[in-house]
């Protein structure tokens, strides 16, 4: 929804309702007492859904029963971007409660007309309107008549503190679990329109390919071919079919193919193919499109009198591999092409992005077009679902009127969906005679992280450069280089250095396609400052959290750090053989939660973290088990990434493209973890999605130099890898 | 392609349906009959979000054959809950909120359940074992495993079967 006058000047500090300033498009109340409450931010499994409600609930005084949440859709949702960056509670849930607040305001306004009751007087139980505490007859649905919340949210209004939250606060169920649980149909995948038909795509056989000739292939009758340049798919009546009859499409195709991709086993070579130091900062907006990389300061801050004390230098440099999302569901999507009208069902973390990212592709009027969200799995980050749902179209326009579902294979998910990027962290530091940091230079190489449709320039959908007369998509910008966005998150450390320089080297050319993973580049950026703050630590003869307690500034880094040592036992933990702790902390983006962690980990035959002990602080919290299921998870899947996984390729094309040539930790293999949450009462929400997973891999990455007697600064943290570290050493 | 009447017996009921024979088991249970319970992860038995009890044991559907299933019993999520009532996996999956996404998450249950059936008391080493072909990528597996423990302690619950 697009605003449609200049809102209120007090609503600045609410993004989302300033954008979006109608109240009905927030909240409705709905026939059989219920209210339905309408976000931008669609639910993939993090549960914010479930904290959406319980703030609506709250705002109001109604049950938490009571409120649905509505379907995201670019045809009645409020426009709140992209939900992505551990940002819906701030912008979803401020915008919602306000909003709500003032829906209440409102009626209990009206009730007041009405009873000759003074507003403040008057109370609201469960949505039923009481005076004195006895009830008046009026309720919120006998007083919200048609239009009653069509006006636009004024300056703000007071909002029920927490202190007096019972809804929000409290650990509430999910609302989507229910159906889960008993297989009830609610993914997009379960969606089944009449007369729909099913769709494949058959990708090319590399990343840079051509197609010479679609041959001749013995399909059954019935089956449709559709080609356009270098794109080609098959509609068939059953999935079943489609799939059958993709095969022998791909089989009988010939496509001249480019060796297009780096050397597999040279990372670091890639990223640094030429070298930085070769490209000055002043000089290089006049390198152009040409070169490499493009170096941009993250931040500065010079002491050439602290520099001058350093004692001691050490430098070291760590790297992490292109990651794959992995999600366990292979992107889907339908689309109907009915002439004038495009409506497509996606699982995209941004369906008015894709709306518009499909309407440029296309050269389409974005009016034309729908785009509903529909549940798909979680995502990490950006996967193939905005891709899938071009696909669809393009498939859909060849039947008019019938919907088209495709389905994309794990081949395709593994192989075609954007990557997260590999990366390289160069750090360089200096301690003083006391063993304090003086001086850290951090230099940060990588592909953009910032790929989703419509950032930076062009639709950025994955066919549209197998189109005839499609343009190879360009390499991914990263965002602001401020320390928070993109590669430089979290390269900014967060301790007293008085002498800091950060660099961040972004790549011009992608030959691997690379966009947002979740937490971007804070996984790596935080694996390496804090495994160099261990070196450092070592350097000084000083405990590793004691080092990085000299170092913080912060009271609530601090309290984070004290606390995950005091529950895991940090100090005085007997030391076995083969056994190691290791501790890692940051402040996600340098502003939003913090989070602590300590990671037992064993490098016996294998590499294995055992145990993982998180204390964290997300501020105000809405629904705490919510948050340490997501801290729980974040955990999980960063020993994932930080001890297994790892995107392999050829010249050609990505060869990690099953779950066994991308295997991810298993039942047998995750650790045990135990999450804190650390009372912050008053300080504004943050999201908890991504907090922990740089602190983890930098817990596991300490725990595992104490327990192999070796510092292994290359992800992922394998047992060939601390083979090789031994050896170099 | 040469249609092939399929008889299946699936959550106790016996379905009758035209299909091409090579017909994975999931497409059977999915298209054919409509059940959204199993779901499709990689179709060659790797991830587990597929599973369902044929004849007691937990095993994929997506690289099995339909015709291999004619004569047996099988069973989806969508057959553990019966009047309303919750298999006590499910309910513990509730109750321990052991899920992110859900995607994996009836395929989780199918397992636990075939477990839960043929050894009421497991170890928490041999849950692991058991669910060691399931795949979860949203890092929930700690809770799982709390759920199918809580499932096998109260065993004997209404629910069970």
């Amino acid at each position: 929804m697009t605003p449609t006058a200049q809102p209120s000047s007090g609503l600045a500090a609410i993004p989302s309702l300033a954008a979006n300033p109608v109240l009905s498009s927030w909240l409705a109340f709905s026939p059989g007492g219920r209210v339905t409450i309408f976000s931008g931010k669609v639910e993939y499994g993090q549960g914010v859904w479930t904290a959406l409600a319980q703030i609506a609930a709250e705002e109001l005084d109604v049950a938490l029963g009571r409120v649905s949440v509505a379907p995201v859709s670019t045809g009645d949702s409020p426009d709140e971007g992209v939900t992505s960056g551990s940002l819906s509670i701030q912008h979803s849930g401020s915008a919602l409660r306000q909003a709500c607040a003032q829906a209440r305001a409102l009626l209990l306004a009206a009730a007041a007309a009405k009873t000759g009751t003074p507003a403040d007087a008057l109370t609201v139980d469960d949505g039923q309107i009481l005076t004195a505490g006895r009830p008046t007859g009026l309720s919120y649905w006998s007083l919200a008549g048609p239009g009653a919340l069509d006006r636009e949210a004024d300056d703000p209004v007071p909002v029920k503190p927490p202190e007096r939250w019972s809804v929000a606060g409290r650990s509430a169920p999910r609302l989507d679990l229910p159906d889960k649980v008993t297989g009830r149909p609610r993914f997009l995948h379960d969606i089944v329109l009449p007369s729909m038909r099913y769709g494949r795509v058959v990708r090319p056989p590399a990343l840079v390919s051509e197609l010479i000739s679609t041959g001749e292939p013995d399909l059954p009758p019935g089956v449709v071919v559709v080609r356009d340049g270098s794109f080609l798919g098959i509609i068939a009546d059953t999935d079943a079919r489609a799939l059958r009859a993709a095969r022998l499409v791909a089989e009988a195709a010939r496509w001249r193919i480019t060796e297009s991709l780096p050397d597999a086993d040279d990372l670091k070579g890639f990223l640094l193919s030429a070298p930085a130091e070769e490209v000055p900062v002043e000089s290089r907006r006049d390198e152009g499109a040409s070169a490499p990389a493009e170096e941009t300061p993250v931040a500065s801050r010079r002491d050439p009198d602290a520099a001058a004390t350093a004692a001691t230098a050490r430098s070291a440099e760590y790297t992490r591999p292109f990651l794959a999302h992995a999600s366990m569901a292979p992107s889907c999507a339908i689309a109907r092409w009915d002439g004038e009208s495009v409506t497509v069902w996606s699982h995209s973390q941004g369906v008015f992005a894709l709306r518009d990212a499909l309407a440029a592709g296309l050269r389409l009027d974005p009016a034309r077009l729908t785009v509903h969200h529909a549940e798909g799995a979680g995502t990490y980050g950006h996967n193939g679902a905005d891709d899938a749902a071009l696909d669809a179209v393009l498939l859909a326009r060849a039947v008019p009127g019938r919907p088209v579902r495709v389905q994309w294979s794990r081949e395709d998910e593994m192989g075609w969906a954007p990557l997260g990027p590999a990366m390289l962290a160069r750090l360089s530091a200096g301690l003083d005679a006391d063993g304090k940091i003086v001086t850290w230079r951090q230099d940060v190489w990588s592909n953009g992280f910032i790929g989703r449709p419509g950032r930076g320039g062009g639709p950025r959908l994955l066919a549209l450069a197998h189109l005839a007369g499609g343009e190879p998509m360009p390499p991914a910008p990263d965002g602001a280089a401020t320390g928070a966005m993109g590669s430089t998150r979290n390269a900014v450390p967060g301790y007293r250095i008085p002498d800091l320089e950060v660099v961040r080297h972004r790549l011009l050319t992608m030959p691997i396609r690379t966009s947002s993973l979740r937490s971007l580049g804070a996984f790596l950026n935080v694996f390496a400052i804090e495994s160099f703050m261990d070196e450092l630590a070592e350097c000084a003869g000083a405990d590793p959290v004691a080092f990085r307690l000299a170092h913080v500034a912060d009271p609530r880094a601090a309290r984070v750090i004290e606390e995950v040592a005091e529950f895991s036992g940090w100090a005085g933990r007997p030391r076995e053989e083969g056994t190691g702790y290791g501790v890692g902390y940051a402040r996600y983006k340098g502003l939003a939660g913090y989070c602590a962690a300590v990671a037992e980990v064993e490098a016996l035959d294998d590499v294995r973290v055992r145990r993982i002990w998180l204390a964290v602080d997300v501020g105000t919290v809405i629904n705490p088990d919510g948050v340490v299921n997501q801290v729980e998870g974040g955990a999980v899947q960063s020993a994932s990434w930080a001890t297994r996984e790892r995107v392999t390729f050829d010249r050609a094309r990505i060869t990690s493209v099953s779950w066994d040539s991308y295997p991810v930790l298993r039942f047998t293999e995750v650790p045990e973890v135990a999450v804190r949450i650390v009372a912050a009462p008053g300080q504004p929400e943050t999201g908890a999605g991504e907090i922990a997973q740089g602190p983890v891999a930098a817990a596991i990455g300490n725990g595992l130099a104490q327990a192999a007697g070796v510092r292994v600064r290359d992800l992922p943290l394998t047992r060939e890898q601390v083979i090789r570290a031994i050896e170099a050493s | 392609m040469e249609q092939h009447e399929l008889h299946l017996t699936v959550n106790g009921a016996d379905h009758t349906l035209a299909c091409d024979p090579d017909t994975p088991l999931l497409d059977a249970l999915r298209a054919g009959l409509g059940l959204a319970g199993p779901r499709f992860g990689c179709g060659v038995g790797l991830c587990g979000a597929c599973m369902v009890i044929i004849d007691g044991k937990a095993r994929p559907s997506c690289d099995h054959p339909a015709w291999a299933a004619e004569g047996t019993q099988v069973t989806t999520v969508e057959g553990l809950s019966r009047d309303g009532a919750l298999h006590a996996v499910q309910q513990a999956f509730l109750d321990e909120q052991a899920a992110q996404c859900g995607y994996c998450t009836s395929g989780m249950i199918v397992t636990a359940a075939a477990l839960l059936a043929a050894n009421p008391a497991p170890t928490e080493h041999e849950v692991r074992e058991a669910l060691d072909g399931n795949l979860c990528r949203c890092g929930t597996h700690g809770r799982i495993v709390a759920a199918v423990l809580r499932a096998a302690h109260q065993g004997s619950g209404p629910g069970a079967r």
